[in-house]
């Protein structure tokens, strides 16, 4: 490839043909252009005549400069042109496209696969091998081959949810010299600059930066009222607005989001937090929290059960009015550990099962009183948590029954240990067993135990046993019941007994026991000896997956690590408990990286090379097809009926007026020659719509049922139609609407003085109930404050549209309640005896008001099949037809007049004659 | 351009005829057509009228039935009918067979011709063709096998009439272009006025050899393609065109009156009743 400037040619010795340019130039003029061919009689008489200018017709200059342009587009289009070549790879060297491939990556993965390929398929293209490498999930080796190898691998590369390792130098050290091209986000990562370093000892880097800005969610905090989310950003700079979404089940068991959190980071912050009030209840429904619109593992936030607070309730044996004991109250130092973790409860026995929480502790409590209810709350789930105490060990129990809300069976009485009255000294604890919830805490020495409850012994006791004292003697004991459980610590919530309830292991065991949510991260010791499974990982783009099964990690070990391959981000299990490892932790900091000086940047915005070959081909394309028609024109063919095709294309732009004026003429002969319902355009295409199927299905009826036949109705522009044509105009209103003006105004009042009808439709009658007015019905008093309308009044039951042509009482649309306002009876006329009507209305109301949405309810579509549901079952079609006899009656009135009114004199009339 | 068939498949073009017939047949009827006879008695079909029987008249002249009523004897005469010989010449050569659009200008000629033979044959005279091919004769007979000589073409660019086989005494129509060689067309009909022949000539163009609309470069060819013509600037060439045919038009009339005949130039874009219309009327001011 040869480069001039901004230009390159990837061919460039065909640029030589532009050489010979001239020399076509010289043929070209010499050689006229070919003659038509004519039948023609009159050549006898030609023959004898000779023409003035023997001399050949040349080709004009300027055909001649047309055809050399086709020709140099044509060489230079064929010669490759390409703008902005990139001069890479001159040596011919291997191409290893390098791409980080970690959830930074994520949002930007498109472009930087879409680049990958385009430079994968370039190296291809001149001959060079190409190896692939994504950082993230190295292989076992870097293998230069094909291009169309490499460009497969990159097509399935996926970014994972972690950031690159080091350690993939080991993969590439080995290797001669080769170029490398890299797609790099703007995120610095341990072990980069080694990289880097490696691979420019190898040969040429250029790096591609990804623009698009990186942003992570650092942890959520839970506060007294809701959550606090906190998003940080890379690169301060510009003032944006983010948004967080809380996601989680609603309480029918759909995900979805249940709220939303809006975030603005100020120009030059990098951290942006925003509480958020969220209740309780819909706290612990959270799942993730995801950052809206960033695509990437690093906007999303798993939630584990970290973020919930049980609710727990604390009773405890406690004889009222003993103030100032504070801390010798039992319930002291639960009530302590517990209330920053969770919802404590207050309130009698009874009370506190019917708020159905997570776990009651009873702190020596003897005798519970709802026993029963009790023991069902338990079975279905329930965590009994019992403090021995005074009033526990003094109660004498009955050795023949097991009480169900003690795991053991206890001694009457208790032991003291160490204390001033008893021999020995106060007991430590023994270590956790292997199989206990405890398992892996320490066991301080400064803890002691000066005094028990002591269980029965029996063959099962040990199962039971989750805690000992150095002695053997049980500690805590537990035993499952239905679902639920129920655990006993024999000593005192208090520090009667033992200095345990003071100790930090207290809260520890707590934790172990599910009792509370481990809060913030899991403490170090609280993770000695358990065992994490991981059961739905992150991928890079912050989707959740389920995962098959996979080896359990160790519960520190799993702390220590950061998020890598083998411990990748996602929800772990761990018996009761989930862990949720995400991203970033609460001391995340982004640092961008920075690149040495020997390594060309070249940004994704930088300008493309650009392949001009095919503009050039296309330009010859369009050059020949003018050169015909110059050609044709020269030997005189371009005439006739090309021109006049031509002309016509020309001139078909400047003739709409003539057109619209013959439209409105013909629209004025087929509105006249037959009945025609005619409807408002609106300017609300999918009402026009409705409005004209509703007058078709309208006009279908009445052809069917009656002997007006209207033809096709037409929508009227209230501004250049002529209205007097219409004996009827269907009126909905809608908001968009625009007011009529002061002429459409005179119009209107000229066709309403004309003996017109309109049917106004505020389509709000759902709505517009008990005097409430709407947008619509205001918009309608806009409208016809500018019109002469009679004073209107409801319809009566006698009035003439009740039995114009069927008889009806009621006037639905599409929906059936609204008032339907006619004009008012001149004078209310008297009940003549024997005449089931007044005579009331001598013309025609000029305006019918309500709100129906008849349209709706007549519309019919081409097929003649309603087109909009009405109602349900037979009540909806009844309801249908009833909209649909509305109609008739209404045309029947419009172009009847009064006639039904009159009827009712008939048998007047005939009793006069007869006399 | 040419709607017409190739010109080796005369054989379908001679299927043709009848078309032709019909055409003809009616441009005639369309026709008002004047009275005919010599006015007197004479041999005849028609009854012209009765006279006394005079001395000389056969018995057989007598008719009986008209004497019956009267005392003398009456004899019934019949007008004096002559049928005049009308022989038509209409160029059946291939420029005839040119149109710029609508019928070409031997449908036409053919049309006009056979409409005149039709007219003239309704009034009884005899109609046949100059070429001796088909000897004058009178009845309707005549007009198919008429149409049948008219259509049959010839490959020949331009067409000459033959006055040699012509009746001494007779009429003579002539339709073509007349584009063919001037000198043996003159000879033609001063031999024809020898013999006592008077007639018309009726030129027949398209209006694109009256107009010359080309311009730009163009070849023309005749129509079998054996002539040609290139010009470099065809709209250069129309007005010397245009007065060539002026030229030839003036030597046909003057052609014409020298000898007595009639000469109209008529072109396919004009109403075929009016060509119809010139050529009958000519034909009734010599009969």
């Amino acid at each position: 490839m040869s480069i001039f400037g901004a230009l390159g040619f990837s061919t460039p010795w065909l640029l030589l043909g532009l050489v010979a340019l001239p020399i076509l130039w010289v043929l070209l003029r010499a050689v006229p252009p070919a003659p038509t061919r004519r039948r023609f009689p009159g050549v006898a008489l030609l023959l004898r005549l000779k023409e003035d200018d023997l001399q050949t017709d040349k080709t004009p200059w300027w055909l001649l400069l047309l055809r050399a342009l086709v020709v140099a587009s044509l060489i230079i289009g064929l010669a490759g042109p390409v703008l902005n070549p990139a001069p890479m790879g001159e040596n011919g060297s291997d191409l290893l496209v390098v791409m980080e491939g970690s959830w930074a990556d994520a949002p930007d993965w498109a472009a930087q696969k879409q680049e990958a390929l385009r430079v994968a398929g370039q190296a291809g293209i001149s001959g060079r091998k190409v190896a692939f490498l994504q950082l993230t999930a190295p292989g076992s080796a870097v293998v230069f081959s094909a291009a169309s190898l490499a460009q497969r691998q990159i097509q399935t590369a996926e970014p994972k949810a972690w950031l690159p390792e080091g350690d993939v130098i080991g993969l590439i050290a080995e290797l001669g010299s080769f170029d490398s091209y890299w797609m790099a986000s703007p995120l610095d990562w341990p072990g980069r600059a080694k990289l880097v370093s490696e691979l420019l000892a190898h040969g040429e880097l250029r790096v591609s930066l990804s623009q698009t800005p990186t942003m992570g969610l650092l942890p959520i905090t839970v506060t007294a009222q809701g959550v606090e989310v906190h998003v940080s950003r890379l690169s301060a700079g510009q003032a944006t607005q983010v948004r967080v979404d809380l996601v989680g089940l609603d309480p029918s068991g759909v995900e979805r989001r249940l709220q939303s959190v809006p975030l603005t980071f100020e120009a030059h912050a990098l951290l942006a937090s925003q509480a958020s009030e969220v209740p309780q209840e819909m706290r612990n429904r959270i799942s993730r929290v995801v950052l809206a619109g960033y695509r990437s593992a690093a906007a999303v936030r798993l939630v584990d059960d970290r973020i919930k607070r049980p609710e727990i309730a604390i009773l405890s044996g406690e004889i009222a009015g003993r103030e100032g004991l504070t801390l010798l109250s039992p319930d002291h130092y639960l009530t302590q550990a517990l209330a920053p973790v969770a919802d404590l409860i207050n309130g009698t026995l009874e009370d506190v099962l019917l708020a159905d929480p997570d776990t009651i502790v009873l702190a020596d409590v003897a005798k519970i009183g709802a026993k029963t209810a009790m023991v069902d709350w338990v079975s279905q789930g329930g965590t009994l948590v019992r403090f021995a105490g005074p009033r526990l060990a003094a109660q004498s129990f009955n050795s023949k029954e097991d009480d169900p809300l003690l795991p053991v069976r206890l001694r009457a009485g208790g032991r003291t240990v160490g204390g001033a009255m008893s021999w020995g000294a106060p007991k430590t604890l023994q270590a956790f067993e292997v199989d206990t919830p405890f398992f892996g805490l320490p066991t301080p020495d400064e803890v002691i135990v000066t005094a028990q409850v002591l269980a029965e012994p029996g063959p099962d006791l040990a199962a039971h046993v989750i805690a000992r004292l150095s002695d053997g003697t049980p500690l805590v004991t537990r035993k499952t019941l239905g679902q639920g459980q129920v655990v006993l610590f024999h000593i005192t919530a208090n520090a009667d007994w033992s200095n345990l309830p003071i100790s930090g292991l207290f809260v520890s065991m707590l934790e172990r026991l599910s009792v509370i949510g481990s809060y913030g991260d899991f403490k170090q010791q609280a993770l000695a000896g358990t065992t994490w499974q991981l059961v739905r990982d992150l991928d890079g783009f912050g989707t959740l997956k389920t995962v098959g099964d996979r080896a359990g990690v160790d519960g520190q070990v799993l702390a220590a690590s950061r998020i890598t391959a083998e411990t990748p981000a996602g929800v772990y299990q761990g018996g009761e408990r989930r862990w949720a490892r995400n991203i970033l932790a609460q001391d995340s900091v982004f640092t961008s990286a920075t690149w040495l000086g020997a390594v060309q940047l070249v940004g994704q915005a930088m300008a493309r090379p650009k392949m001009l070959g095919a503009g050039f081909l296309s330009a010859v394309l369009v050059l020949l097809v003018v050169d015909i028609l110059a050609t044709l024109w020269i030997v005189g063919k371009l005439r006739g009926r090309v021109v006049g095709a031509l002309a016509c294309f020309l001139m078909a732009g400047l003739t709409t007026e003539d057109v619209v004026a013959q439209t409105a003429e013909a629209r004025a002969i087929q509105a006249t020659r037959n009945v025609v319902l005619a409807y408002v355009k609106t300017g609300d295409l999918g009402q026009d719509e409705i409005s004209h199927a509703g007058l078709t299905g309208l006009s279908l009826a009445l052809n069917q049922r009656t002997s007006i036949e209207p033809v096709s109705p037409m929508g009227l522009a209230l501004g250049t139609d002529e209205l007097a044509f219409y004996p009827f105009i269907y009126w909905p209103i809608t908001l968009g609407q625009s007011r009529p003006n002061a002429d459409e105004l005179r119009k209107l009042n000229r066709y309403i003085k004309g003996g017109g009808m309109i049917l106004f439709d505020t389509r709000d009658s759902e709505i517009a109930q008990y005097g409430e007015s709407t947008k619509e019905g205001r918009l309608l008093q806009e409208i016809a404050a500018g019109l002469n309308v009679p004073p209107i009044a409801p319809i009566s039951q006698d009035h003439v549209l009740t039995r114009s042509f069927y008889l009806l009482q009621e006037f639905p649309g599409r929906s059936s309640r609204g008032t339907v306002w006619v004009e008012a009876p001149q004078s209310l006329g008297e009940e003549i005896e024997g005449m089931p009507f007044r005579n009331l209305n001598d013309g025609v109301t000029p305006v019918v008001i309500g709100g129906n949405d008849w349209a709706a309810a007549w519309a019919v579509d081409l097929a003649g099949q309603p087109l909009l549901p009405v109602g349900r079952g037979l009540s909806g079609k009844r309801q249908r037809e009833i909209a649909l006899r509305f109609g008739i009656n209404l045309i029947m009135h419009v172009l009847t007049g009064n006639y039904k009114s009159d009827q009712v004199h008939v048998p007047e009339l005939l009793k006069r004659l007869g006399e | 351009m040419i709607p017409y068939p190739p010109l080796n498949e005369a054989l379908e073009l001679a299927s043709d005829w009848p078309q032709l017939l019909a055409q003809a047949q009616r441009l005639a009827n369309s026709f008002a057509l004047g009275g005919h006879g010599r006015r007197r008695a004479g041999t005849g079909d028609v009854f012209w009228q009765f006279r006394q029987a005079q001395v000389g008249d056969s018995l057989r002249a007598i008719d009986w039935r008209r004497s019956a009523r009267a005392d003398d004897q009456f004899v019934r005469e019949n007008e004096w009918q002559v049928a005049q010989s009308v022989q038509f010449w209409v160029d059946c050569s291939a420029s005839m067979l040119f149109a710029s659009k609508g019928s070409s200008k031997h449908l036409r000629a053919a049309t006009l011709a056979l409409a005149v033979a039709v007219l003239l044959s309704d009034a009884g005279e005899k109609v046949g063709s100059s070429d001796g091919l088909l000897p004058a004769k009178v009845g309707r007979a005549q007009i198919p096998a008429l149409a049948q000589v008219f259509s049959r073409i010839s490959d020949n660019d331009f067409g000459t009439p033959q006055s040699d086989d012509l009746k001494p005494h007779s009429l003579a129509v002539f339709v073509s272009d007349f584009f063919g060689d001037f000198a043996k067309l003159e000879r033609a009909v001063t031999s024809a006025a020898d013999q006592q022949i008077t007639g018309a000539l009726l030129m027949v163009l398209d209006p694109q050899e009256v107009n010359f609309p080309f311009a730009g470069r163009t070849l023309f060819e005749s129509m079998s393609g054996r002539l040609r013509y290139e010009s470099q600037k065809a709209d250069g060439l129309r007005a010397k065109y245009r007065s060539a045919l002026q030229d030839r038009q003036a030597a046909l009339a003057s052609l014409a009156q020298s000898v007595g005949w009639q000469f109209q130039c008529h072109t396919t874009d004009q109403p075929a009743s009016a060509g119809l219309m010139w050529l009958y009327q000519a034909l009734e001011y010599r009969r």
